[in-house]
């Protein structure tokens, strides 16, 4: 099963620019797996984006309207790229500035619906 | 944000901030008081501390009878609030963190602020605490005079 989920996780390393990638339980903020985060702490990553997360549905939902399907963060030296899985469940994409946003979403997306 | 040691404040007001923890207490593995958030009575302090020192106690010991080693932190997840319950080591000794958070911060938050606290307090721990004696007739001095500077009364 772990095994399965790193290979799903391959898919979105795959595409040039992905640093990394994981499956973080939303609720608390934990690594359930992860692929190729090398130079970057995966802990903190996924502490971080699931408090950002949960903050912006919050936030959505105060405004009435549903919570986000698509997570992007971008910052001077890379990027965050989320989308909320089934459950409990979230992957999450950690991308250096220049990245095909639209192929990291839709494998995020591909993702979430099979395995998370 | 009560404390003891002056040093302690800064990393756990960081800590609070960062963390949106709802209630820290910070204990020696014995159970005294070096600093607390979010009591509001000091029977919950002492409760808290006594109770906190022994799971930690218990968890160290099941640890060594599994071969598991000492216990570094568990939680606990209720249904609106969470524990974390977590040992450290400073020149000072073994100190203990309790951390009651809810759905403002995570479990994954509190751990990577605990440990970016537990990291500062060890730099600013002065590095040759002076060694001395407990004695029981001290004790009970001791504790009050803790609880009346943590709630100040």
């Amino acid at each position: 099963m772990k095994a399965d989920i790193v290979s799903a996780l391959e898919s979105i390393t795959r595409v040039r620019g992905v640093r990394g990638a994981m499956i973080v339980s939303a609720e608390e903020g934990l690594v359930v797996a992860e692929s190729s985060m090398e130079g970057i702490d995966g802990a903190a990553v996924a502490a971080l984006a699931a408090g950002v997360v949960a903050r912006l549905a919050r936030a959505t939902e105060a405004a009435g309207r549903t919570a986000p399907a698509f997570v992007h963060l971008r910052a001077g030296a890379g990027g965050l790229m989320a989308v909320p899985g089934r459950g409990d469940l979230l992957v999450v994409a950690v991308t250096d500035p220049e990245v095909n946003v639209g192929l990291v979403r839709l494998e995020l997306r591909r993702v979430a619906e099979d395995v998370a | 944000m009560r404390v003891i040691e002056p040093w302690v404040a800064e990393p756990l007001q960081r800590f609070l901030a960062e963390s949106a923890a709802r209630v820290v207490l910070l204990t020696t593995s014995s159970g005294q008081v070096v600093a607390q958030h979010g009591f509001t009575r000091a029977l919950d302090v002492m409760s808290a501390s006594a109770l906190g020192a022994a799971i930690m106690a218990s968890t160290d010991e099941l640890g060594r009878l599994t071969a598991s080693g000492a216990s570094r932190s568990l939680s606990h997840q209720g249904s609106s609030r969470g524990l974390f319950l977590a040992g450290f080591d400073l020149p000072q000794g073994r100190w203990i963190g309790l951390v009651v958070y809810d759905h403002d911060s995570s479990l994954g938050l509190v751990r990577l602020f605990f440990d970016r606290m537990v990291e500062e307090l060890r730099a600013l721990a002065p590095v040759d605490p002076p060694a001395r004696e407990v004695l029981a007739a001290d004790f009970e001095n001791e504790l009050n005079a803790s609880l009346r500077s943590l709630f100040g009364r």
